[in-house]
């Protein structure tokens, strides 16, 4: 009472609550994290030099060629499958639906290196495929493909279902009205709304999706990690390699994860007011704030 | 254009409509009126085949809707026929249901060009002016988020529009709307029935049925109570249900 008529009331200045726990906490968070990195720089079992020169060497930079190939053709194969298999099990026929929930249920209820390794190996039931020797066909590249995308493809059916179930019933209810039929209004109307709800877990399956290709090594598929194991069994660099490897899975999620942010940000047009800032546009905002 | 004779619909075991006998003439406006859960939206529904009726006949300009009939039989018609009768009855919802990820104007030609397949430029120049009729020239390129409640309910029933309908049907067009908007959805309600446009509309608007319906059907608990026109059954009551409703919202 008696300060607010010693000041007037505009010169008096709000001040925000202090969070000193912060400062604290930001201080032995970096300290930790400087012996962390100090243990490793320091370490004389690593030698950097040598984590230097693979990182570029042609046999690495073809696994991650082939880690990224394999990685966007699964995904892609599994989001085609996905997008089938949801629109069977929401059809509303009870074969089709039948036929989707036995594909889920399998794809989803096996590990998907047992997965790799039955398709590896067809031709121990099928020795020959349309006339060719199975082997020919179903070679790493392939076995790989379809092992990890027919798994996908199960995950991505259950995200683009509740993607699906996600837009108001209304808007099939009105493309309905207008005359549209079922396949026209789920492309132009259900799907591009579902896909707001569909590209985060979708983002997500595909980072996944990056890293569990590093099991098709099991199928003799020259990926990204068995490159570097090929490497280090013959030069014992065991973890200069592995961090070879590490960094360069670091750098492709670290790419995707960049596009996704833009992905998201296009299809939330229409749903929201005004879209959220690009990284650019907000770290412009705080520095001429 | 429109003719109801003994239309039942129950959903499970709740029986809504327990036959309705309605007659709709070219160029006519019908107000539905009635208490909620009374049916009128689900009878108003049925007439474009988004509910199925459970027994009776529905038929729009002559034609069965969604079904054919074979002796004592009605067989459900294929999703093909249905959608094409569909595409010749315009709908306007409570709730707009604009297509959120499409510009106003995407919105008014995507059932002509997806539908009807006309071309693009012909699309376009028939959307412009559809959105000039409802008085939204100057959003055009506006997404249904950016536009108030009126302005999508107007978006909406020129989307209805380019589809060039036969026949209107309004579900509570102006329930979901603030007071002050409701009046710029009935004027350009008002400007299609002078228009000539056969219009079913449910709706809780008294002075809009009194001044542009040309009947008035009171239906409650399924049934039609009693119909007839504007002045007669909003004016002069004769139902006991129609004289205690209407004393209620009057």
């Amino acid at each position: 009472m008696t300060e607010s008529q010693v000041t007037a009331p505009e010169q008096l200045v709000a001040v925000p609550v202090r969070h000193y726990g912060r400062y604290v906490s930001g201080v032995v968070v970096l300290v930790l994290l400087a012996l962390l990195v100090r243990a490793f720089a320091d370490a004389k079992n690593i030698h950097w030099e040598v984590f230097r020169r693979f990182l570029t060497v042609h046999n690495v930079l073809v696994g991650a060629w082939h880690t990224l190939e394999i990685s966007v053709l699964a995904q892609l194969l599994g989001i085609a499958l996905g997008i089938v298999v949801a629109v069977m099990r929401s059809s509303g026929n009870p074969v089709t639906g039948a036929v989707g929930w036995l594909y889920v249920w399998f794809f989803r209820g096996t590990p998907v290196l047992l997965q790799l390794f039955l398709w590896y190996n067809l031709g121990l039931v099928f020795p020959t495929i349309l006339g060719h020797a199975t082997p020919q066909i179903m070679t790493p590249f392939l076995a790989a493909l379809l092992g990890l995308g027919i798994n996908e493809g199960a995950y991505m059916a259950e995200i683009v279902r509740a993607g699906i179930s996600a837009v108001d019933e209304g808007q099939t209810e009105a493309a309905q009205a207008l005359g549209m039929r079922r396949g026209l209004l789920l492309r132009r109307v259900v799907l591009p709304q579902a896909m707001r709800v569909i590209i985060p877990p979708t983002g997500n399956e595909f980072i996944n999706m990056l890293k569990t290709s590093s099991l098709a090594f099991a199928i003799t598929y020259p990926e990204l990690t068995r490159s570097v194991t090929d490497i280090y069994t013959n030069n014992l660099k065991i973890f200069e390699l592995l961090f070879v490897a590490a960094t360069w899975y670091l750098v492709i999620t670290t790419v995707f994860t960049i596009g996704q942010f833009y992905l998201e940000r296009r299809y939330a047009r229409g749903s929201s007011r005004q879209l959220p800032p690009t990284p650019l546009q907000r770290l412009r905002a705080a520095v001429t704030r | 254009m429109v003719k109801a004779e003994g239309v039942h619909k129950s959903f499970g075991k709740l029986e809504v409509l327990k036959g309705i006998d309605l007659e709709v003439q070219p160029g006519e406006v019908c107000c539905l009126l009635g208490p909620s859960g009374s049916g009128k939206s689900t009878f108003l529904r049925c007439i474009n085949h988004l509910e199925k009726v459970t027994a009776g006949r529905l038929s729009v300009d002559g034609e069965l809707v969604g079904y054919r009939q074979q002796g004592d039989k009605l067989y459900e018609l294929r999703e093909r026929e249905t959608a094409a009768k569909r595409a010749e009855i315009g709908m306007v919802f409570q709730r707009f249901n604009l297509f959120p990820h499409m510009t106003a104007l995407g919105n008014v030609i995507e059932a002509p060009l997806h539908v009807r397949r006309t071309s693009k430029a012909e699309a376009i120049a028939q959307g412009t002016s559809l959105l000039a009729r409802v008085g939204l020239s100057d959003k055009v390129d506006s997404y249904p988020a950016q536009l108030s409640g009126g302005q999508q309910q107007r978006v909406a029933i020129a989307r209805a529009l380019a589809m060039k309908p036969k026949l209107m049907l309004f579900d509570e067009p102006t329930s979901a709307l603030d007071p002050e908007l409701v009046g710029e959805v009935l004027d350009v309600m008002r400007g299609l029935a002078k228009d000539g446009m056969t219009m079913v509309v449910v709706t809780h608007e008294m002075g809009f049925a009194r001044d542009v319906g040309d009947t008035v059907v009171f239906m409650d608990g399924g049934v039609v109570v009693e119909q007839g026109a504007p002045k007669q059954v909003i004016n002069d009551p004769q139902h006991p249900r129609t004289k205690a409703f209407l004393g209620k919202v009057l």
